[in-house]
């Protein structure tokens, strides 16, 4: 029998085709998969716990996606919750799932994965050498581990299996590999298991894989040979060329993806159009290996304090880092003498925005901007230092001169004041895998009922 | 100057996780392909990115007409000092280069 997954975008938050994910209902599909993170935008969402999307959004989507799963009535399943997959935003997942419950009066059982690991836990396996690093990898040790404001484990198919088969009717998963939800109910009623993975991979950013990116829904068929791939947006198409191409996107290697237990392995795949819509998919392999999980950890970088300074005169706009170079040896003196910090103890970094400020030393072209950007980044150990020194740089932004006798220059500062908090940030901090003896054993469960009896 | 972005479809980059970048050049047909992947060297493509050849692994996807590079990241994703959250914009770098037939 074969198995359909109905996969209504690649990330709850940024909106999807309602017509078509009610065309994808109407399909029967066998589970309803969506992914609610990635670390696309950075290490803020993990290093915080809290999502990057608006509350808002995310409610008003699974809205649609719970009335969706009740027509259907499968499973619905959401990987990586708030973004990071942390407890805290599985648990805010939740309550927003049981809010709606209330408000749309349905009954649910409601199974959490909880992926999230106590740094204690992950030193006890790093003293055991069940942590190897990737390439390339920070250097760890316990107290780094310690140092961590978060740190999750990626869930793989068999932890989603595990919330499957407690019968739920919606699944919020933690940190999950962003094709393990796809793949787990293909894997567990014995579909081919290469053609689970790779259609899961294939699927994961919803209709990235199609003609038309924009629209969202898709539907996989699994069976025991292949997969097939359709959009489900009426303009939109698969062909062999947009669903292969899609192994290449966000991945260094666009033959072999690994994942917990071993790795998909695409060379031999072949890709064929069913007809003007769908493609159909064979010959993709899965190679068993050790049990391991990926692991990704955020440590606090310290507070930041940013300012935003435009030069227009021509004069200044030719020799901008001249101007910026004097400025800054100019500011550490100054921070040293009234501040009494030493360099060591915060970063000041000013970017020239109109002339090298995306690429840094790897600009290779010079232009003749109208004007130029002066972009500061002071980060410190504390919020308040970091402000401190934002305060004590400002006057100098605005008015420094690049030779002793000419007046006073005055920049312009696009508001006030021109320097802003922007508080804690982070920094991803690893890149390694845990080996495990079980697939639960560094995850938990937790089953309950919400809504209307 | 014949730079790459001029002479094929499109050149795009972004993070394949926080640690590696990732850079696709789409050829768009087969006769691009063969005259790009042999004027696109491996040690160019490094050289332009300031990183050593050897962590510069390289795809020629014959079936998409696609040539593609991967390499860790010099500043991991979101670090203090990193300034394309996405790395995204490297591409533009690449679609630049000057490369001769």
């Amino acid at each position: 029998m074969p198995t359909r997954v109905l996969v209504p975008t690649g990330a709850l938050g940024i909106t999807f085709d309602r017509v078509a994910l009610a065309r994808g209902v109407a399909a029967k599909p066998h589970i309803i998969a969506v992914d609610g993170g990635s670390t696309d935008s950075g290490p803020f969402s993990l290093g915080s716990g809290t999502s990057k999307y608006s509350r808002a959004a995310t409610k008003s989507e699974w809205r649609d996606l719970m009335v969706a799963r009740a027509h259907a009535g499968v499973s619905l399943v959401i990987g990586t919750s708030g973004t990071c997959g942390t407890d805290a935003t599985v648990d805010w997942m939740f309550e927003i799932t049981r809010e709606l419950a209330a408000e749309l009066g349905q009954h649910l059982k409601v199974a959490r994965l909880y992926c999230s690991q106590p740094p204690t836990h992950i030193a006890k396996a790093l003293a055991d050498g069940r942590i190897t690093p990737l390439s390339p990898a920070p250097e760890i040790s316990a107290k780094a581990l310690g140092a961590m404001s978060n740190i999750v484990a990626l869930a793989g198919a068999e932890q989603v299996q595990a919330a499957l088969a407690t019968g739920a009717d919606i699944v919020i998963a933690g940190r999950t590999t962003d094709t393990a939800i796809i793949s787990a109910l293909p894997l567990a009623r014995g579909e081919h298991a290469g053609a689970a993975w790779h259609g899961a991979k294939i699927g994961e950013c919803g209709a990235l894989c199609t003609t038309n990116p924009t629209g969202g829904v898709i539907l996989l068929e699994f069976d025991r040979q292949g997969f097939t791939v359709e959009p489900l947006v009426e303009d939109a198409c698969c062909t062999p060329h947009s669903v292969s191409a899609h192994m290449l996107y966000e991945n260094s290697d666009p033959f072999i993806l690994y994942e917990p237990g071993g790795y998909l392995d695409v060379t031999e795949a072949r890709y064929e159009p069913l007809d003007a819509r769908r493609v159909r998919v064979t010959g993709s392999r899965w190679v068993p290996s050790r049990y391991t999980v990926k692991l990704e950890g955020a440590t606090l970088a310290g507070y930041q304090t940013s300012i935003l300074a435009v030069l227009r005169d021509p004069h200044y706009v030719t020799h901008a880092q001249q101007w910026v170079d004097e400025l800054h040896a100019y500011l550490v003196c100054q921070i040293a003498q009234r501040m009494g910090l030493h360099a060591d103890a915060y970063s000041l970094e000013f970017r020239l925005i109109g002339m090298n400020s995306a690429l840094g030393a790897m600009e290779s072209r010079r232009g003749d901007p109208v004007e130029v950007g002066l972009l500061g980044l002071i980060t410190a150990q504390t919020a308040e230092t970091a402000e401190e020194i934002g305060k004590l740089v400002n006057p100098y932004v605005l008015h420094y001169p690049l030779t002793k006798d000419e007046e006073l220059p005055t920049f312009a500062f696009p508001y006030s004041p021109a320097q802003s908090e922007r508080g804690p940030v982070y920094e991803f901090a690893l890149n390694h895998v845990m080996e495990l003896n079980h697939p639960m054993q560094a995850f938990r469960l937790d089953v309950s009922e919400v809504g209307h009896a | 100057m014949p730079r790459l972005g001029d002479r094929v479809l499109k050149v795009r980059s972004k993070n394949a996780g926080p640690f590696w970048v990732t850079i696709d050049v789409f050829c768009g047909s087969a006769e691009v392909f063969e005259q790009v992947r042999h004027e696109l060297r491996t040690e160019a493509v490094a050289a332009l990115f300031q990183q050593p050849t050897q962590l510069v692994k390289r795809f020629d996807i014959a079936d998409l007409n696609v040539i593609k590079f991967s390499f860790p990241r010099p500043v991991v994703q979101g670090a203090r000092t990193d300034r394309d959250m996405h790395g995204a914009q490297w591409a533009i770098l690449l679609a630049e280069l000057d490369v001769r037939r």
